[in-house]
């Protein structure tokens, strides 16, 4: 591989800033659980980058990126059930809607 | 032929570019739309062809492989691979090719439709799975396509998800397909776990290559290893190619548009199971006990004759389509397990062309009639729609088995393959040849006999007064429809002259047959009855409305009735698995209440007890006196900080950053 390092890091840097812009920005709750999803994959990215350009041979940065990935799908399941949750409650699924906890 | 494997990639490779492009194109796109999926599909198609016609002109069986690494994992390494073997190539070129003018008949099908964008999306990443599967060399990656197709199937048969039934068929045939799956899956393991392989070929250490060794094991329930194994896989193809008892959701995925009927629940993606077995044959034939593929010829020859008969009773026009694909896919199943693999898969070749045949021509009716579905409100449509009618007949009749059309050809040799084997399967089988006849007689006269039955009967053709709007008399569709069907019904036609050379090409030498006369005019014979007796009851005297009631439906009575409801199978797992799955269930919603949440309210009133007697002693007491002035205080600053709280998610996370922003800073200063 000669692509290097930095390249990746860059990478996982620019996907996390669209996955946080996304997050803080969109006002569709759908849209900002898609975001959020980037940000994850931006850090599974670096772990997997880190993995091979430092610790190659070992197995856990693998594992632990294929675990990492296993979870965001777990969590994006749970997140789309409150979504669902909070659309048939609100009829709506922007977020500037549900303000219950206002103070 | 090494050259050329190298390439297969590009096959799948390029429908999926196009699925992607078309994820990103607004809706209104619709020419350029069109204009990329035909190109991908097309040149897709090319290379199909060219590698089919690489793999020809070999003594032998020709195959190349090439496998590469997807990923390492420690020591282990999982690998991908394409293969170009004449199973391969046919059964690609067949793909890509029907597959292309499906495309073109879907540009005048879809044309109204306001998500055309949507279904090139979804019909493209079909097309680029499926081709993906065929070409693929190996089990994980044929197992990964073959979800894809199965979550394709999914997306079209909910394309109008708006309407409950399409939403309700969609679950239901992605549930059924996922209970084939697990076998599927199951198998796949097992076969990791002995073989160390998932490659199909690799020098001598593929899968299959090991096979006899895998038959020298022993697997579960005294069969061998090499049994367990593809009685697992059997599982998924069942799943898969709609064989009982899982056949039940292929007739519901008829609420998709009928292109996707015809490339999908037709031509290419429900005979992937039948192409699975094909393709695992060495695997299926390596024990000598025979149990795997006794197991897959029964459960063929049942299907086929059973679908034949719930086909006879249908009334909807893809209905009846629809049954009689699981009947013919329950040929191809028999073929297999009696041993014929060439038979079986050369009868999946010319099924693929003439059933993509009915289904667009069925589409091109519903089209014509301005979308009526049910057989009874159609007929005279030979006078309006007479090129739809003639590549209609082409269809039937080879579906029927007439010579020299293709399906005769075919099904002749499903026939005789399984004459070898055993008699009583014959028989059964050459039963539901006869039915197939039937039903597709009764179809076309329905059809296509008669009066005009629909909306605005009676009217002297052509002489509606919203033409351009098109008006209630049926309508012959214009040349994007009816184009692909006629391509199709040349191929329909003239194929089946091909079977002995496919036998031939595909490096299968099955020996000599006896008694091949009397199966192939006996087969002529029947299918001869067949069409005679649905002259005799819909022929003749063709239904004059469409209240009519139906001519079978008098003579059979109640059995009729039972064939109309589709021998209550539905209504079957909807008593027992069904109601069983609920019951389940509600079981784990009484647990949840009485004893997880009993728990949890014996601890809050323990709690709710403790805190009391804390209340009335400590509190009450001591600390509200003393604290009431502090309170107030603190009631007073909180009001002022709750206009901080304003409930916004995204404020929250804005200050969240900034803080993180300016710790960063900080951090970095000093």
């Amino acid at each position: 591989m000669s692509v290097p390092l930095g390249y990746y890091l860059t990478l996982g840097a620019v996907l996390f800033a669209i996955g946080l812009c996304g997050a803080l920005t969109r006002k569709n709750a759908i849209a900002v659980l898609m975001s959020i999803e980037i940000m994850f994959n931006a850090a599974i990215l670096n772990f997997v980058v880190f993995w091979h350009y430092l610790h190659n041979g070992a197995l856990t940065g693998q594992v632990f990126a294929l675990f990492a990935v296993a979870v965001a799908a777990a969590e994006s399941a749970i997140g789309l059930a409150l979504v669902i949750a909070v659309y048939r409650h609100y009829r709506s699924v922007n977020v500037d809607d549900m303000r219950t906890l206002k103070g | 032929m090494n050259e050329l494997v190298r390439q297969q990639w590009l096959i799948p490779a390029l429908p999926l570019l196009a699925a992607a492009i078309q994820s990103l194109l607004p809706r209104r796109a619709r020419k350029l739309s069109a204009g990329i999926c035909l190109t991908a599909m097309g040149a897709s198609c090319l290379l199909a062809l060219r590698a089919f016609i690489g793999t020809l002109g070999h003594q032998e069986a020709a195959r190349a492989v090439w496998n590469f690494t997807w990923f390492e994992y420690g020591t282990t390494r999982l690998q991908l691979g394409f293969l170009l073997d004449p199973l391969t190539a046919a059964m690609a070129a067949m793909v890509a090719f029907v597959g292309f003018w499906i495309f073109v008949n879907a540009t005048g099908y879809m044309a109204e439709d306001a998500n055309f964008t949507r279904f090139f999306c979804f019909l493209s990443l079909f097309a680029a799975a499926m081709l993906g599967l065929v070409v693929s060399n190996n089990l994980l990656m044929l197992f990964i396509c073959w979800e894809l197709v199965g979550l394709c199937s999914y997306l079209l048969i909910g394309f109008w998800y708006f309407k409950p039934s399409a939403a309700a068929a969609m679950k239901k045939a992605f549930i059924t397909t996922r209970i084939g799956d697990v076998g599927f899956f199951l198998g796949l393991l097992l076969l990791y776990w002995q073989a160390g392989t998932l490659n199909l070929y690799d020098d001598g250490q593929g899968a299959l290559e090991q096979a006899g060794k895998l038959a020298g094991i022993p697997g579960w329930y005294g069969g061998s290893m090499a049994t367990t194994i593809a009685v697992l896989l059997f599982i998924g193809a069942m799943g898969k190619s709609a064989q009982f008892p899982l056949h039940v959701w292929l007739p519901d995925a008829m609420e998709g548009p009928t292109p996707v009927s015809a490339l999908i629940h037709a031509a290419t993606m429900v005979a992937a199971g039948v192409f699975l077995v094909g393709r695992m044959f060495a695997l299926f034939a390596a024990d000598a006990s025979g149990v795997a593929l006794n197991l897959v010829m029964w459960v063929g020859c049942f299907t086929a004759l059973f679908s034949a008969t719930i086909a006879v009773a249908q009334f909807d026009i893809k209905r009846v389509l629809a049954y009689s694909t699981c009947s013919q896919l329950g040929f191809m199943m028999t073929a297999l397990g009696a041993g014929g693999l060439s038979a079986g898969q050369f009868h999946l070749l010319t099924h693929a062309f003439f059933k993509a045949l009915l289904f667009l021509g069925s589409g091109c009716v519903i089209i014509g009639t301005h979308h009526e579905q049910d057989m009874r409100r159609m007929g005279g449509l030979k006078k309006y729609m007479p090129i739809t009618f003639w590549c209609y007949l082409v269809g039937m009749l080879a579906l029927a088995g007439i010579p020299p059309f293709a399906g005769f050809f075919s099904k002749d040799e499903v026939l005789l393959v399984t004459f070898q084997r055993s008699k009583t399967v014959w028989a059964l089988l050459t039963i539901a040849a006869f039915l197939t006849a039937f039903y597709m007689t009764r179809q076309m006269f329905m059809v296509f006999a008669g009066q005009w039955r629909g909306a605005h009967a009676g009217h002297e053709p052509g002489h509606g007064h919203d033409h351009e709007h098109g008006g209630h008399e049926p309508r012959e569709v214009p040349w994007n429809m009816w184009l692909p069907i006629a391509v199709l019904s040349v191929l329909a036609a003239g194929l089946g002259f091909f079977g002995g050379w496919y036998g031939h090409y595909l490096g299968v030498h099955e020996e000599v047959h006896h008694g091949k006369h009397l199966v192939m005019s006996l087969s002529v014979v029947v299918a001869a009855v067949g069409i005679l007796l649905g002259w005799l009851l819909y022929g003749r005297r063709t239904m004059a409305s469409a209240e009519d009631p139906d001519p079978l439906a008098a003579k059979l009575g109640a059995l009729f009735t039972w064939l109309n409801r589709k021998w209550y199978v539905d209504e079957f797992y909807d008593a027992t698995i069904i109601r069983a799955t609920m019951a389940l269930g509600e079981l784990w919603r009484l647990f949840d209440k009485a004893v997880i949440d009993g728990f949890l309210h014996a601890m809050a009133w323990t709690a709710w007890g403790v805190s009391q007697a804390v209340r009335w002693v400590g509190d009450e007491f001591f600390i509200n006196g003393g604290f009431d002035a502090v309170c107030e205080s603190v009631r007073l600053s909180g009001r002022e900080f709750a206009r901080l709280q304003s409930g916004r998610i995204q404020g929250y996370l804005r200050i969240l950053c900034l803080g993180t922003v300016i710790l960063l800073v900080i951090w970095y200063l000093t």
